[in-house]
């Protein structure tokens, strides 16, 4: 059952490539996902895999290798942080409307200035609207797992996907892992079979269209989709791997909901600290949960609304912030999703936190309930753009 | 109550206190364990003082965050104790183990009031004459196992040793230099 | 859910646009009336085309069909877009550029 085994989130990440052994990698090194192309261009090296590593001389050029490499037909991967992820904007939105299963490792990095090498998620959320399927890890084994499904979610909806996980405390941290056997591996991913491709001799076909207004909407709406259609297969997906491995993924994860009063939302590693302060709560007959999003795109809007409808308070956490003088993505998706559900009964609040590697405590996350049990207590939000954890 | 040991870290950037955090957590691993490894990254290079973290436990730890209250800290250069708190939050229960020539009783006065054992194993001396090098990490880490007893010593010593023969497999006297100096040690360290 | 070039028409719905806007046939330029784009037009003067073929290579939508007997034809209408290089060409003043009456 399993392969034990210690593993930083990187490393773990390069040997689900490995297993995976996918046709071509276009890649350009950065803090903190560096590491991901290096051992992995050693796997290459030794003969390990058959895949053709392209090294570019800039992440634009790193999308741009994988976008020709998925229409011709392969698997194409690569790896990115921060800066590099912002550098390949334009080809993230043509990668998506194009529609190729590109699959995307991202190590989470604030974006500058100040220049800052440490996690937070500015770079995943600059880039959340470009049509790609985005999975954020808690742990290095989630960062593994998530990479285990990724193509077979991005492929089943042709959209490129993302799967993120946090800078340096994940992506550098050394946990122990349960991997899966590579025979598994082979058999639960599965061969790529694409339907059109650029080097089908049987086919001629053009990638990249020009689209009058005339038919921009009509692809948009169908790339809309697609996303839509995610969401089933993501939930598909994870009840596969459920069976081969134990381990379970959804849209969400919910810890503690049942009977929760108070709530917070959250993704990447520090749900997993909140995870230690919500035990701490309940020892102390406090009735606290957290929603941890696995799949911020889609937005599993349905079952954020449903999971939240009966607290009392809540507080969506956002490692960055959108500088719009109001809110965080987490807090603005939630809201919008709960007043579609025509939920209006939980108070909510919004912190912006953990901001340039800014360590997040287990205390910090009691103070977040702390407030949550006044909000409760009162009906009162006060103040609902709040900065956790700064120094007044 | 979780049974979990968080250890912390004091080195230099370049002296190998990441590596020994890792190593340690490789140990703690090969005996079952729950492990985490992690250095405090930022921009510092080599000679900077640098932290890094291990949590050792039983069942898995979900928290993600660095250490403030360690049960046990590892001082890797002396030259750090006027330089960094390096007591901060250490459980008076634990212990502190620095790498230095002195007895316990000379360093205890540096350590702002700490009350809990204070350790000392002159790394550096036992490194030059087993490895002919100033390589202070596997003497500290061997140091650390017999203080905290993180690691059940016994098991220690023959996973380290299955280690170095993977590892200098082409050189044996690096494995037994090795050896000899993580014997000495767990044997040599000053408990005060 | 046809992916034919022919099918991508103004009243494609966005179920059957085809993926990207992607084509998946070879050689749909063909499908495509550039003539409609045309104001003036050439036409030509039989008894002064001396059949020279000078006209024909300069073509940019290639309107202006050679027949395997070595002699050229008619415009292509359908995709001539009237630019006049032909009549340009022509050194014995055989085509003429008209207004198009559509």
């Amino acid at each position: 059952m399993g392969i034990r085994e210690r593993l930083s989130g990187n490393e773990a990440v390069a040997y689900a490539m490995k297993q995976i052994n996918p046709d071509v990698m276009g890649a350009f090194p950065i803090t903190p996902s560096t590491e991901i192309p290096q051992y992995f261009s050693t796997y290459v090296d030794n003969g390990e895999v058959d895949t053709e590593f392209i090294a570019v001389e800039s992440e634009h050029s790193a999308m741009s290798t994988c976008i020709g490499a998925e229409a011709a037909g392969c698997r194409a991967i690569s790896a990115t942080s921060s800066c590099g992820l912002c550098y390949m904007t334009e080809m993230l939105y043509v990668a998506a409307s194009d529609r190729l299963p590109i699959t995307l490792a991202v190590s989470c990095r604030a974006l500058s200035g100040p220049i800052n090498i440490n996690n937070d998620h500015s770079d995943a959320m600059g880039v959340r609207d470009c049509g790609w399927l985005m999975l954020f890890a808690e742990t290095n084994q989630e960062a593994y797992d998530n990479y285990l499904q990724a193509m077979r979610i991005g492929e089943a909806v042709s959209l490129p996907i993302m799967i993120c996980q946090d800078g340096f405390i994940t992506s550098h941290a050394i946990e122990n892992i349960e991997l899966v056997e590579t025979e598994k591996v082979k058999e639960f991913v599965g061969e790529y079979k694409p339907q059109h491709f650029l080097l089908n001799k049987d086919e001629p076909m053009a990638v990249g269209a020009y689209a009058t207004p005339v038919y921009y909407m009509e692809a948009k709406r169908q790339q809309a989709q697609a996303m839509m259609d995610a969401k089933e297969v993501i939930k598909k997906v994870g009840a596969e791997f459920a069976a081969m491995t134990g381990r379970e993924y959804g849209l969400i994860e919910k810890y503690m909901m049942d009977d929760a009063e108070e709530a917070i939302i959250i993704i990447g590693s520090s749900a997993g600290t909140a995870k230690e302060a919500i035990q701490n709560l309940r020892a102390q007959g406090k009735k606290v949960g957290l929603i941890k999003i696995r799949s911020f795109r889609p937005f599993p809007a349905e079952d954020i609304a449903e999971a939240l409808k009966n607290v009392k308070a809540f507080a969506a956490m956002d490692k960055d912030d959108s500088f719009n003088a109001h809110c965080g993505p987490i807090f603005a998706e939630t809201a919008a999703a709960l007043y579609a559900a025509g939920i209006s009964a939980p108070k909510g609040i919004n912190y912006i936190y953990g901001l340039g590697g800014r360590d997040v405590r287990v205390e910090s996350i009691e103070h977040v309930f702390a407030e949550l049990e006044k909000v409760a207590a009162t009906g009162e939000t006060g103040e609902t753009y709040r900065y956790l954890d700064v120094r007044e | 109550m979780k049974d979990i040991v968080e250890i912390r870290w004091h080195g230099r950037g370049g002296q190998g206190a990441k590596t020994a955090s890792l190593l340690l957590a490789d140990a703690a691993f090969n005996t079952g364990k729950y492990v985490q490894g992690f250095p405090e990254y930022g921009p510092e290079r080599m000679g900077a003082p640098i932290t890094a973290y291990n949590r050792i436990s039983s069942e898995r730890s979900t928290v993600h965050s660095n250490i403030y209250f360690p049960d046990y800290v590892v001082v890797v250069d002396e030259t750090l104790l006027s330089a960094v708190d390096v007591t901060a939050g250490l459980k008076k229960e634990g212990a502190i183990v620095i790498n230095s020539g002195k007895s316990p009783e000379e360093l205890r006065p540096l350590l702002k009031g700490y009350e809990g054992r204070v350790c000392t194993i002159d790394a550096g001396k036992i490194s030059e004459e087993e490895l002919g090098k100033n390589f202070p990490n596997t003497p500290m880490l061997a140091a650390i196992v017999k203080v905290s007893g993180v690691v059940e010593p016994d098991a220690f010593v023959k996973d380290m040793e299955a280690s170095f023969k993977h590892k200098f497999a082409s050189k044996p006297q690096v494995i037994e230099g090795n050896m000899r100096a993580l014997k000495r040690s767990m044997e040599e360290v000053q408990v005060g | 859910m046809s992916h034919l070039a022919k099918d991508m028409t103004p009243s494609v719905t966005w179920k059957d646009i085809t993926p990207g806007c992607n084509i998946f046939e070879g050689g749909t330029s063909v499908t495509v009336e550039t003539g409609d784009w045309r104001t003036m037009k050439p036409v030509i003067d039989w008894d002064k085309c001396k059949q020279c073929l000078l006209c024909a290579p300069v073509c940019p939508d290639m309107s202006i069909p050679v027949g395997a007997d070595g002699k050229r034809g008619d415009f292509d209408y359908f995709f001539c877009k009237g630019c006049g290089i032909c009549a340009n060409a022509c050194p014995f003043g055989a085509i003429t550029m008209v207004k198009d009456e559509k």
